[in-house]
């Protein structure tokens, strides 16, 4: 992940970034994410792990290898593209459509965790959850976040968090995760980092 | 993104990558429960068909829906066209009725190009008199891909009447920018001279069809158009057939791996024969299929975003 630049106001003045979830922070959180899922699902019978691209779906392969490791049961893991499924597609040029993946045996009658890396303002669970409708009829969904931090626009909530954060509008928190990115860790930055 | 789809030249190979790995995403919906994405509510697609058509229409009528776009239909015949309207003035009037995009097939070559200028919208040239069919040269590419595995390198046969034939000149075009090598076979009456030359340098031709059929990945078969018969472009069609037709025969000179493709309709007994079409590798009921899942990306790639 690139460093952003500094404001241009005030080249004396660092943009304030924060780490906030280290290396480590993420693989107990992810850790723990998996106990709950295991505790709250009584074992994760039934459970398929949907990970909404782009850091959702190394977050739910991570969740599936812990419960794997944990209780010795392969949960299903899926990756489940909801680009054409956004309400802001006409904001912006096209969006290149990327793969969906269910695991073998679908999601009908079972039930779906969705995990992704950031819970803002909940439009990308509404995208989800349209786009689940019209694949099948899960028998619940359960949404699991790395990162909640706040300001939802949408009734919307996580079953799993891994760590709730307090931000301003203005801020952003980037995940980064070594699939993807190359390394782990959350991070906050200020609302001068722009 | 581009803006209209007028020629196979519009598309460079990342787009056309881009349309033929959307088309993919874009087959898995014909496979659910609800057959229907969300993407293009609320937008509006017209179907303007100057001359018949059954497979190209229904197709883009299916993919426009499949998308959730409203569509509407305008055939010239029974239409204010057969009063005398103009190509021009029909097109305000869609501009007026607010389509997003213009499907346009017409029996006049350039003429989707007239009505770019025209209309805000995108236009998608569906058929343009001997020019250009750029969707069905996309679906013959994605149909090559998703048989063979890849485009780059394929040795593709262009077989028939090349010179009326607006698919071949939109597939020369598509698949010497995707890499692969095109062959146009036929009588020297219906292959224009320089044709090769003039759209994309590297494409062959031959007028021997057994001597190109063992080198290649891909057999196209064009349809003879019937009612160019009578214009004398071969003695008969019983001699055309012979030297021109797939048939059994000619089928088992093939390597192993090599398919066989018609954009249809096809003229059973002429340029291709019963047990040919037929056979397992023939790909012409495919081809139809991927229409759908190829012309919803291009929808998509077109109307999906704000690219103004």
């Amino acid at each position: 992940m690139a460093y952003p630049p500094a404001a241009r106001s005030s080249p004396a003045r660092q943009p304030s970034v924060k780490v906030i979830l280290t290396a480590a922070d993420v693989s107990r959180v992810v850790d723990r994410i998996a106990h709950q899922i295991l505790e709250k699902t009584q074992g994760a019978a039934d459970t398929v792990l949907l990970g909404v691209p782009t850091r959702g779906v190394p977050l739910a392969r991570r969740l599936a290898a812990r419960i794997s490791t944990f209780e010795g049961l392969d949960v299903p893991v899926g990756v489940l593209d909801i680009t054409l499924y956004r309400d802001d597609l006409r904001r912006h040029a096209t969006r290149a459509v990327g793969p969906t993946q269910l695991p073998p045996g679908g999601i009908d009658g079972r039930r779906v965790v969705l995990v992704d890396d950031v819970l803002f303002s909940g439009r990308t669970v509404r995208a989800a959850l349209d786009a689940l409708s019209d694949i099948g009829r899960p028998a619940s969904v359960q949404l699991a976040v790395l990162v909640d931090r706040g300001h939802r626009q949408l009734p919307i909530r996580a079953d799993y968090v891994g760590k709730n954060i307090p931000t301003a509008l203005a801020e952003n928190v980037r995940v980064t995760l070594a699939e993807t990115d190359g390394e782990d860790e959350v991070r906050l930055y200020g609302e001068d980092a722009r | 993104m581009i803006r209209h789809l007028l020629s196979g030249a519009d598309l460079d190979a990342a787009t056309a990558t881009q349309i033929l790995d959307t088309a993919a995403e874009m087959a898995t919906v014909a496979g659910r429960e609800v057959k229907k994405l969300p993407a293009l509510r609320g937008r509006t697609v017209v179907n303007l068909f100057y001359e018949d058509s059954t497979r190209t229409r229904i197709s883009f009528e299916a993919a426009a829906k499949r998308l959730s776009a409203d569509v509407i239909n305008f055939s010239a015949k029974g239409s204010s066209v057969t009063k005398g309207e103009s190509l021009k003035d029909t097109a305000l009037t869609l501009q007026a009725m607010g389509a997003d995009a213009v499907v346009v097939r017409h029996p006049a070559s350039g003429a989707p190009h007239r009505l770019a200028d025209w209309v805000d919208g995108s236009v998608v040239n569906a058929g343009d008199g001997t020019h250009e069919h750029p969707t069905q040269a996309l679906l013959d590419a994605y149909t090559m891909r998703s048989r063979l595995g890849r485009l780059a390198g394929l040795s593709v046969a262009v077989v028939g009447d090349v010179l009326h034939s607006r698919v071949a000149r939109s597939n020369v075009l598509l698949l010497s920018t995707l890499g692969a090598k095109v062959t146009l076979v036929g009588p020297p009456t219906l292959i224009p001279v320089d044709i090769a030359a003039a759209l994309a340098p590297g494409t062959a031709v031959s007028y021997d069809l057994d001597a190109v059929l063992p080198g290649v990945d891909v057999v196209m078969m064009l349809r003879v158009q019937r009612e160019r018969m009578g214009d004398s472009y071969f003695p008969s069609a019983r001699e055309y057939a012979r030297r021109y037709g797939l048939d059994g025969p000619r089928l088992r000179r093939l390597p192993d791996h090599a398919i066989v493709m018609h954009p249809g309709p096809m003229n059973r007994g002429m340029e291709i024969t019963p047990e040919v079409a037929d056979s397992p590798r023939s790909t012409i009921v495919e081809q139809v299929a991927n229409g759908v899942s190829v012309r919803m990306a291009v929808l998509y790639l077109l109307l999906g975003g704000n690219n103004r």
